[in-house]
């Protein structure tokens, strides 16, 4: 009776003698990322259910992540089928506002451009011994778009999905830090200087409700692999134009994207297991995502500069920054820059144009990936 | 000469940092707006006296809104 009571109490101090090192380690990462949520604001929303999920999938013996385990069953149900990233869109895409892309169109060239450093980290990636569909995974970091990293990651490169996640919205909190430097080691200071006129509100509401409908056609024909990402953007946006289901359009902007944002970051957390997490390959994945973001910056201010020239300064080349997505922080660092070199400058609502144009780019880049490595027979 | 303030953008008023009467430099903070979630600055175009403040916080307000006037 005794010796059953004591091989009982064994069982008290089973996660204590399961706890090694790279536990320690990947529960101290998560106690991380959940300060930096709390105290510095970090994309708290994601940033602290993944630091929570990487702290309980670490406690040795909890097998949340094991067959039948509590976050396996979600990952399944949610990230390996891809639907959670693609219900987040539809979100997205209620809340976005294209107005300010719609009322100058050329606008979304600099979404374009600032998706170079998406295809050049790829290169990157492949030159540096990863396999193609990881390679792609890493480079599409460089959209600075969270739910496009992990649709993309979770189908071609799922092993690295924790550290393309959380590279991705780290660096997408860090824009504000990230790309001034940039833009101002780019730009002379009287292009800083240019003022460009008030956006005003002349798109019919026609056109905005035709606007999701012809992208979604559009490009899904050119790049179908990615029809679940931009449809899905596109359809909340078009609940968002069409005025007439506003009760969905809003249930999609809060209570959806809410509860799947839950979902989404604890299984991403939990994806974080110390084995698969410490180890050289993570630290490579991050190395080459702060190189795509700012890569991207770089062809996007300097596209800028191209459009201010092409137009006779009359872009102001910092909103090329706002061309990748990361939305709306990338908006906001335009005008936070814009004002500091000129108090009379507001460039928010066209660096909004050139940031939704930077969703569009982004989705866009990582559907003709998709495409693509489709075509070729990998996936 | 009396200098009109417009909004720059679509937004929301937060708070009004000037007064009628008050005078002010050129780039003075007059009015603090709400746009896309950011605080965005009005500032004075050039020296004088505030005249008119024509909004108050809580107004929404357009390119086209005339927020203050300067003379």
């Amino acid at each position: 009776m005794d010796r059953a009571l004591l091989v009982g109490l064994e069982g008290l101090t089973a996660g204590f003698r399961g706890l090694d090192w790279q536990h320690a380690v990947m529960i101290a990462v998560g106690c991380v990322l959940v300060y930096l949520a709390i105290s510095r604001g970090l994309e708290p929303l994601l940033l602290l259910p993944i630091g929570f999920g990487a702290i309980i999938v670490n406690i040795p013996g909890s097998n949340l992540m094991e067959p039948g385990g509590i976050l396996r069953t979600i990952y399944d149900a949610g990230v390996a089928t891809e639907l959670f990233p693609v219900l987040i869109f539809i979100g997205i895409g209620a809340m976005t506002d294209f107005g300010p892309l719609l009322e100058n169109p050329r606008i979304l060239l600099l979404g374009a451009a600032g998706q170079f450093g998406i295809f050049l980290t790829l290169l990157f990636a492949l030159a540096l011994g990863f396999p193609p569909l990881q390679a792609i995974s890493i480079g599409v970091i460089g959209a600075m778009d969270g739910p496009t990293a992990i649709y993309v990651t979770s189908r071609y490169a799922p092993e690295l999905l924790g550290a393309v996640s959380v590279a991705a919205y780290s660096y997408m909190s860090l824009v504000p830090l990230i790309q001034p430097p940039i833009m101002r080691l780019l730009t002379t200071k009287d292009e800083k200087m240019i003022v460009m006129p008030a956006v005003r509100a002349t798109v019919s509401k026609r056109t905005r409700i035709l606007f999701p409908i012809v992208v979604t056609i559009a490009g899904a024909l050119v790049a179908p692999q990615g029809a679940p990402l931009l449809g899905s953007i596109m359809l909340g946006n078009l609940m968002r134009e069409s005025g007439v289901v506003e009760r969905l359009a809003n249930m999609a902007a809060n209570e959806l994207t809410n509860i799947v944002t839950l979902l989404l970051g604890i299984s991403i957390g939990a994806t974080m297991e110390a084995g698969r997490f410490l180890n050289p390959i993570t630290l490579a994945i991050f190395a080459l995502g702060f190189v795509a973001i700012c890569l991207d910056t770089v062809f996007g201010v300097l596209f800028g500069k191209l459009m201010c020239f092409l137009t006779g300064g009359k872009v102001n080349p910092l909103i090329g920054a706002a061309g990748i997505s990361a939305y709306p922080m990338a908006a906001r660092v335009v005008q936070g820059e814009g004002q500091r070199y000129n108090r009379r400058n507001y460039l928010l609502m066209h660096a909004m144009g050139a940031n939704t144009g930077g969703q569009i780019g982004s989705i866009m880049a990582a559907s003709i990936m998709l495409s693509v490595v489709t075509g070729l027979g990998y996936g | 000469m009396a200098i009109p303030v417009t909004a720059p953008m679509v937004g929301k008023i937060l708070n009004l940092v000037a007064k009628p009467g008050d005078q002010v430099n050129e780039d003075d903070t007059l009015i603090v707006m709400e746009a896309m979630k950011m605080e965005i600055e009005i500032v004075a175009p050039s020296s004088g006296t505030v005249t008119d403040i024509n909004v108050a916080p809580g107004d929404s307000v357009d390119p086209d809104t005339v927020v203050a006037v300067i003379a």
